[in-house]
């Protein structure tokens, strides 16, 4: 697995496509998460509705060659629902804001779901049998007579047909004062960080009825407050690091060995601003939105408004890689920031090998960037290419001057289909992509 | 047993039929109620029924919730008679089996503990062709729990196999201690010690040891800081000469490992690593070690040291146990004294008090009664509470007079605290110290504190301060008790807050009996008996509560003739309440 596709390696082609067709959405189908899990067989999204979708690869090798291993719907289940907080009066949205998988320890599956304010631990198990027989029922559920019981039967256990169920398992509830968002599960597979806007609380995996606060950003006198944390995750390997990052566009890494209360990091990661494009959006536009540690766990990659950025762990003072996501929007801050759109927060996520990575876009486009050859791609998710198998045709925005044909101006992007979060299988080129309540499943086609 | 009921049809199955309807209900406390019952129902199947057909039931049913599934562990672990005695007992194994892979630790715990127990029903026999096998299964299982729960199970077949097997376990455990899951490694680390009691020793130097420092030195935090349990268990079985060179390179580096929580398992663990490495090594290694733990820059692992400090100096060897103490903990413990976490303040203040009784007489005035008094002036109320919590052991060294200076205003300082539970810690120490402070004393300087604390705004301490009066009463006996608190009580009987006026009437409920007779019947009753007159319905009701408390006390003429008509008044109030208690104290005091 190599690259971004498009040039002489392979091409991306359309899979599947998940969802409704109509073209007024219902806000609870807009999906809020995608997640694959270690082995990439499963693929688990959220939506704004507090379900969890869970997709399961089809074993290859099946009559329809062209089909080669499909996603299709594993368990369907209500993870969160609406709740108040009568204290506070407040309302908690059910929205699931991030999905983690556990590593799998079992014939189950384990994942972990969250909203703003309670993480669930739920387990996604099959059951293929079914007890059979009763001493006070006959075979058609007629009640027997209770004197005229001769026998004790003992109940047989039956083949039938395959059940998947999801059970809640835990509910870590309580600890968090601010809105949820991020959880990741630590290399040593018993704990896990969840963060929100300014704490950081450690977890473990079966204790529900205590955390502990590892980071705390929060002033004595909130009108001080000038950052947020915005996103964190566990190093994939090294037990004690995690990094967070923060709306001002820095990252701290901390080290969980040095003290008990993380307050001060071990390494911060900044670069330095460019005093020639500084403007009234600087600040806004640098906040990152999601931070994700390659697989080797020696980079970091960080997105913020208008670029994503390759960290070395070694390295504080610069990103030793930078992409431009969509720099023509630079133009167009003003207008992003009077309809919000500054503020969304866009994902990224690295391929299997490190070697590529992705992130999204506005007008349902996403970008990938290959590190190697510094080549990108943009594609669209969309339904006029959603004939099986057909190649995804690479799009491109026009950056004034003459508009090229097959370029789109700036001007006409829709700015209400973006695609936030993303997903890349963990060993194979198969990408999932949320655009709004689609899930898109595009995957390889080597040349 | 075999033979069931007639074909007649019998009702005495009923209930058991029930029972194994049950334990597919939908309802889980059914189930459960069905699980805690196996034994009966396995009786009634009898042996073979038992075997043939509930077993093999009930290994498929693992997809139970994990308290039935407990149950179920549980329950197996003692069903060897049911399924006809030992020579069936490997029957258990497939259940157990199941249970011992689903990925709820307590299940898998408990279902280890139930094979753990039936391994000792096996022949060795059995042993061989039965449990090993399965323990090879789990150790070698695709899954990690099944790897997990075959790292409790090497210490119990080991003893009793044959030599070849023996060398396929070691294998096992090899393997499993460096599994690619850091869960796998922890539980072979914490199994690490009680495997190591059962091998030959020739094996816990060759094999053992060199686990141990590997597992010791994992990249897993989780996993390093189990190995420091191992090591205590592993220096109990080498021969003094053995320890320098196997176990203290691993202990020394886990004194100094990066990881605070590596660090705090040492500290946590100090006493059993001081008793198990033995006099010399404390003296030469463990002593310093101590001081760095005590001088840590993380305060967790400053605390856990801490609160070690009174058990390690008395573990130290008599003969140099005074000039170790002297020279090398104190002054780390009179820097923990000032130091900025309040933790380790609090955790050293309820240990320090112990050093005295082994520094005796003279080092205590000299050198730790300044610090005693330094933490009975600290800014955090728990490490004053604790200090004071602690005054018997000092008391017993140098008498408490040689405190009461400072004493005295730090208990004033907690018995007026804004917190009310510092006020009610500090009030729980009152009998106490009035014990050892003495009447006089407390009169003159204690008694109006556990006066004000009646008319305190939180009802919790109200409370806890009559409960107080009464301990104290039972300490200094009645007379006092006329002289210096009665008065004050009964004063408060026309108090404007009906608050106060109901203290009044807790109060000679718990003070009735330690006063006795006379005083309850003269100085108490008539108050509680005009108080039958209050407007405030509360007050009512609680004196009839009052009388029914002291009723036992008085005389049979004064209840019929002074308690009985204001009962019967009462019985008719117009609140319901106070008619209700009126009506129940009559019954009691059998007045009705």
């Amino acid at each position: 697995m190599a690259g971004v596709g498009g040039g002489n390696d392979f091409q991306w082609c359309f899979s599947q496509v998940k969802g409704a067709i109509d073209e007024d959405v219902a806000e609870a189908d807009i999906i809020s998460t995608v997640e694959f899990n270690y082995s990439g067989d499963l693929l688990a999204t959220g939506d704004k509705g507090g379900r969890v979708v869970i997709f399961q690869r089809e074993q290859e090798g099946n009559n329809r060659s062209h089909s080669r291993g499909e996603y299709n719907v594993y368990s369907t289940f209500q993870s969160h629902e609406p709740e108040f907080d009568y204290l506070k009066s407040l309302e908690i949205e059910e929205k699931i804001n991030k999905i983690r998988w556990l590593p799998q320890q079992n014939a189950a599956h384990f994942l972990l779901s969250t909203n703003d304010k309670t993480i669930k631990l739920w387990k996604i198990s099959e059951r293929d049998k079914r007890a059979e027989g009763y001493n006070l029922k006959d075979e058609n559920g007629r009640l027997r007579d209770p004197f005229r019981i001769t026998s004790l039967r003992v109940p047989v256990l039956k083949p039938m047909d395959l059940m998947v169920e999801a059970s809640p398992r835990r509910i870590f509830a309580n600890a968090h004062t601010y809105h949820i968002n991020s959880i990741s599960v630590n290399s040593d597979h018993e704990t896990y960080l969840s963060a929100d806007d300014l704490r950081i609380n450690l977890w473990h995996l079966e204790i529900t009825d205590r955390s502990f606060n590892i980071v705390d950003i929060k002033p004595a006198n909130m009108e001080e407050l000038t950052e947020v944390i915005t996103a964190a995750e566990c190093h994939p390997n090294q037990c004690n690091v995690f990094v967070y990052s923060s709306s001002k566009g820095t990252i701290r890494l901390c080290d969980m060995r040095a003290s008990a209360l993380c307050d001060r990091h071990s390494k911060f990661f900044e670069e330095p601003e460019d005093p020639s494009s500084r403007s009234f959006f600087s600040e806004i536009i640098s906040s990152i939105s999601d931070v994700k540690f390659s697989h080797s766990g020696r980079y970091m990659m960080t997105r913020d408004y208008l670029s994503v950025k390759v960290w070395d762990l070694n390295m504080e003072s610069r990103p030793v890689e930078t992409y431009q996501v969509h720099e023509y929007l630079r133009s167009k801050l003003c207008s992003l920031y009077e309809n919000d759109c500054i503020f969304d927060k866009f994902e990224c996520c690295w391929n299997g090998s490190d070697n590529a990575i992705m992130t999204g876009s506005y007008n349902n486009f996403f970008r990938m960037f290959d590190r190697n050859t510094r080549r990108d791609i943009t594609l669209e998710a969309s339904r006029e290419s959603s004939k099986p198998r057909a190649i995804l045709k690479p799009r491109k925005v026009c950056t004034g001057g003459k508009r090229k044909k097959d370029e789109i101006s700036v001007d006409s992007l829709d700015f209400n289909k973006k695609i936030l979060h993303t997903a890349w299988h963990p060993k194979e080129n198969i990408i999932a992509v949320a655009a709004t309540n689609n899930l898109y499943i595009f995957q390889d086609k080597i040349n | 047993m075999s033979k069931m009921a007639g074909a007649d049809g019998d009702d005495s199955l009923y209930p058991i039929a029930v029972l194994i309807d049950e334990l597919r209900n939908e309802d889980v406390q059914l189930r459960l109620n069905s699980i805690k019952k196996l034994s009966t129902i396995a009786l009634a199947l009898g042996v073979e029924r038992t075997r043939t057909e509930l077993l093999p039931f009930l290994t498929d049913t693992i997809y139970d919730e994990d308290e039935v599934l407990l149950a179920l562990a549980e329950q197996l672990g003692s069903f060897t008679v049911l399924v006809g005695g030992p020579e069936y007992v490997h029957c258990l194994l497939p259940p157990l089996e199941s249970l011992a892979t689903v990925e709820e630790t307590v299940v898998r715990d408990k279902a280890v503990e139930s094979l753990r127990k039936i391994s000792h029903e096996h022949s060795p026999e059995d042993l061989e062709a039965h449990f090993e096998p399965l323990v090879k299964r789990l150790a070698s299982g695709d899954w990690f729990t099944s790897r997990t729960s075959a790292c409790g199970l090497f210490s119990v077949c080991y003893p009793r196999v044959s030599k070849s097997t023996k060398s396929e376990i070691r294998q096992h455990f090899r393997t499993l201690c460096s599994d690619d899951t850091p869960m796998v490694r922890r539980a072979a680390a914490s199994k690490l010690g009680e495997f190591a009691k059962v091998l030959e020793l020739e094996y816990v130097k060759s094999d053992l040891i060199p686990l141990f420092a590997a597992l010791a030195s994992d990249e897993q935090d989780s996993v390093r800081l189990l190995a420091v349990e191992a090591c205590v268990s592993i220096a109990q079985l080498l021969p003094q000469e053995d320890l320098e060179k196997l176990v203290m390179p691993t202990l020394r580096q886990a004194t100094e490992d990066k990881s605070w929580r590596v660090r705090y398992m040492v500290a946590d663990k100090f006493s059993e690593l001081q008793k198990a490495v033995g006099p010399e090594i404390t003296e030469n290694d463990l002593v310093p070690s101590f001081q760095n733990l005590l001088k840590d820059c993380e305060a967790e692992v400053r605390a856990a040291a801490a609160n070690k400090v009174k058990e390690f100096c008395e573990n130290l060897p008599a003969d140099s146990r005074e000039t170790i103490i002297m020279n090398s903990i104190l002054p780390c413990v009179k820097e923990l004294v000032s130091d900025t976490n309040q933790h380790v303040k609090s955790a050293l203040a309820s240990v320090i008090m112990g050093l005295s009784t082994i520094l005796g007489k003279d080092n205590t005035i000299e050198h730790l009664l300044p610090l005693f008094l330094a933490q009975l002036k600290d800014e955090c109320p728990e490490v004053r509470l604790n200090i004071i919590s602690n005054l018997d052991c000092v008391n017993e060294v140098i008498g408490i007079r040689q405190l009461s200076q400072s004493l005295l205003p730090a208990i004033v300082e907690l018995a007026e605290d804004a917190k009310w539970r510092v006020r009610l810690a500090i009030i729980e120490y009152m009998p106490l110290l009035a014990g050892q402070l003495g009447m006089e004393f407390f009169d003159e300087k204690l008694n109006s504190l556990c006066m004000a604390w009646l008319v305190d705004h939180v009802y919790a301490i109200r409370e806890a301060a009559t409960c107080n009066l009464m301990k104290l009463v039972e300490r200094f006996g009645a007379s006092w008790a006329q002289s210096t608190i009665v008065p004050k009580v009964l004063g408060m009987a026309s108090d404007p807050n009906y608050l106060h006026r109901m203290t009044t009437l807790f109060c000679i409920s718990a003070l009735s009996e330690a006063c006795g007779q006379e005083i309850t019947t003269k100085q108490m009753l008539p108050i509680v008996l005009k108080m039958s007159e209050d407007q405030v319905a509360n007050v009512r009701f609680n004196v009839a509560k009052s009388l029914q408390k002291i009723g036992p006390v008085l005389e049979n003429s004064a209840l019929q003739a002074e308690v009985r008509p204001v009962l019967e008044k009462l019985a008719t109030d117009q609140d319901m309440d106070v008619k209700y208690f009126a009506q129940e104290a009559m019954t009691v005091l059998s007045l009705a």
